[in-house]
């Protein structure tokens, strides 16, 4: 089970009150986890990662275990405590503006 | 009794304004959407209790809403824009080439008869439709495809399709807008499109009178004379009386012929309705003075509306996509403000009151006139 906290519009969007939890198959990834999150959640499509090339959004973040994993090849397997669930998935919309 | 409902879209929601037919006393809800820039919600011709909206944001992209209980309750629909085939490419700013990218929905467009089918003006610029309630989308490529769509290049907002307007009498023929290119028409409902620029005259261009090229803000037409069109162009009112096959400036005694907005009268098809801006430097209203400017004449013979609206240190600006009537006895004649502010007026423009004075930037208005 992959706990992730997801950030505040995306949660009003969803109608989501807190930290969310997923299961994808297989071993997790960006990808696979945040397919899983938009097929409980279809109104998040699109939101996090690009539609068709599955990339990330410019200004959506990733970050677990205190690391920035936004630069990391999204397919790549989630850290262990990830995917053991003992930390969280932190998706942030990054600090943007002045 | 007849009742009016305001949509306006805003930079961090969208609100609701409601009042019977007297328009005297507004009631408000919103935002919806909070935080969220809603560059357009609309309702349809054919069901008003069919609501769309178009959700944006920097961070998490396009959002599609849809209601159909007339904005008490929304969905998400579906936020999927794909080009058609390989999308091919567009000018940038410093003449490269770009490929086309999916930005933001700038325009809802509602068949005038049947609720379900929707037309979407997009960022980069293109036309999309949908014939199930914005479930699924399409782009009518041919537009973007035709012989000029790789010479197209954005104006300062971007490569925008901001405005569409489906003939009422013939729901084959479509007209659409688009910054920095011009306007283009469609006859067989979207298969093929060919440009409809003959008669503007752009200085800011290498050829003023190119095929496209020229920066057109917004159509707007009568459904009763659906042969004539009217344009707020970058500079230029102009007027066009056989479907845009041929356009002249029917600025005349404006004191300036830049903007963004321009409406028709419901029940005036000659009446129209303008809000000068100084310049393309100074987007605001000349000396400080918000005044609309109605001609009855069809234009070139246009006198200022001041009655309500600030006439001094006023300077905002009424966008493209923030100005429409009501269809009621006694037209009345709406806009929003970058400054938050909603104007109404129930008497085709003779006096203005500020509806909604402390909103978000209003990108956006649409009025519908309930039975």
């Amino acid at each position: 089970m992959i706990r992730v906290l997801l950030p505040a519009h995306l949660k009003v969007l969803a109608n989501i009150g807190g930290e969310i939890e997923v299961e994808p198959e297989g071993a997790p990834t960006i990808v696979s986890v945040i397919g899983a999150i938009e097929e409980r959640y279809p109104a998040l499509r699109g939101t996090m990662l690009h539609h068709g090339t599955r990339t990330r959004r410019a200004m959506v973040r990733f970050y677990a275990c205190n690391t920035d994993l936004s630069h990391e090849d999204p397919t790549s397997v989630l850290p262990d405590a990830v995917a053991n669930g003992s930390e969280p998935l932190l998706i942030i919309g990054a600090i943007a503006g002045g | 009794m007849s009742a009016v409902r305001v949509l306006a879209g805003t930079r961090k929601g969208a609100f609701i304004l409601q009042a019977d037919a007297k328009r005297d006393r507004w009631k408000i809800e919103g935002p919806l959407f909070p935080g969220w820039e809603i560059y357009h919600m609309t309702g349809s011709p054919a069901d008003p209790q069919r609501l769309y909206a178009s959700q944006c944001s920097s961070w998490f992209g396009q959002v599609m809403q849809r209601s159909d209980d007339g904005g008490r309750t929304w969905r998400t629909v579906n936020n999927e824009f794909t080009y058609a085939g390989t999308p091919g490419t567009h000018q940038w700013f410093d003449g490269t080439a770009r490929p086309w990218e999916f930005k933001r929905v700038w325009h809802i467009e509602p068949s005038p008869t049947n609720p379900d089918v929707l037309y979407a003006g997009v960022e980069d610029a293109a036309l999309f439709r949908s014939d199930d309630g914005g479930e699924s989308w399409r782009e009518l490529d041919a537009l973007r495809t035709s012989s000029t769509g790789s010479t197209w290049h954005p104006g300062a907002g971007g490569l925008c399709l901001h405005t569409i307007i489906v003939d009422p009498t013939d729901a084959q023929r479509i007209y659409v807008a688009i910054s920095a290119a011009g306007a283009f028409r469609t006859d067989d409902g979207g298969a093929t499109w060919r440009p409809i620029n003959q008669g503007l005259h752009s200085e800011y261009i290498p050829d003023p009178n190119a095929e496209v090229g020229h920066c057109v803000h917004r159509l707007a037409m009568h459904p009763a004379k659906p042969q004539v069109l009217f344009m707020q162009k970058h500079w230029d009112v102009m007027r066009s009386d056989n479907g845009g096959d041929r356009w002249h400036e029917i600025s005349g005694n404006l004191p300036t012929d830049f903007g963004f907005a321009i409406d028709v009268h419901a029940h005036e098809p000659e009446t129209i309705y303008v809000v000068p801006i100084t310049s393309d430097r100074e987007h605001f209203p000349l000396d400080g003075a918000l005044r609309v400017y109605r001609s009855k004449s069809g234009g070139n013979e246009w006198e200022a509306l001041t009655k309500g609206l600030p006439q001094e240190h006023c300077y905002v600006n009424v966008l493209r996509d923030a100005m429409a009537v009501d269809r009621l006895d006694s037209c009345g004649i709406y806009f929003g403000t970058t400054g938050g502010q909603i104007y109404a007026s129930s008497d085709s423009g003779d006096s203005w009151t500020a509806i909604a004075r402390d909103l978000p930037p209003v990108l956006s208005v649409e009025v519908q006139t309930l039975e």
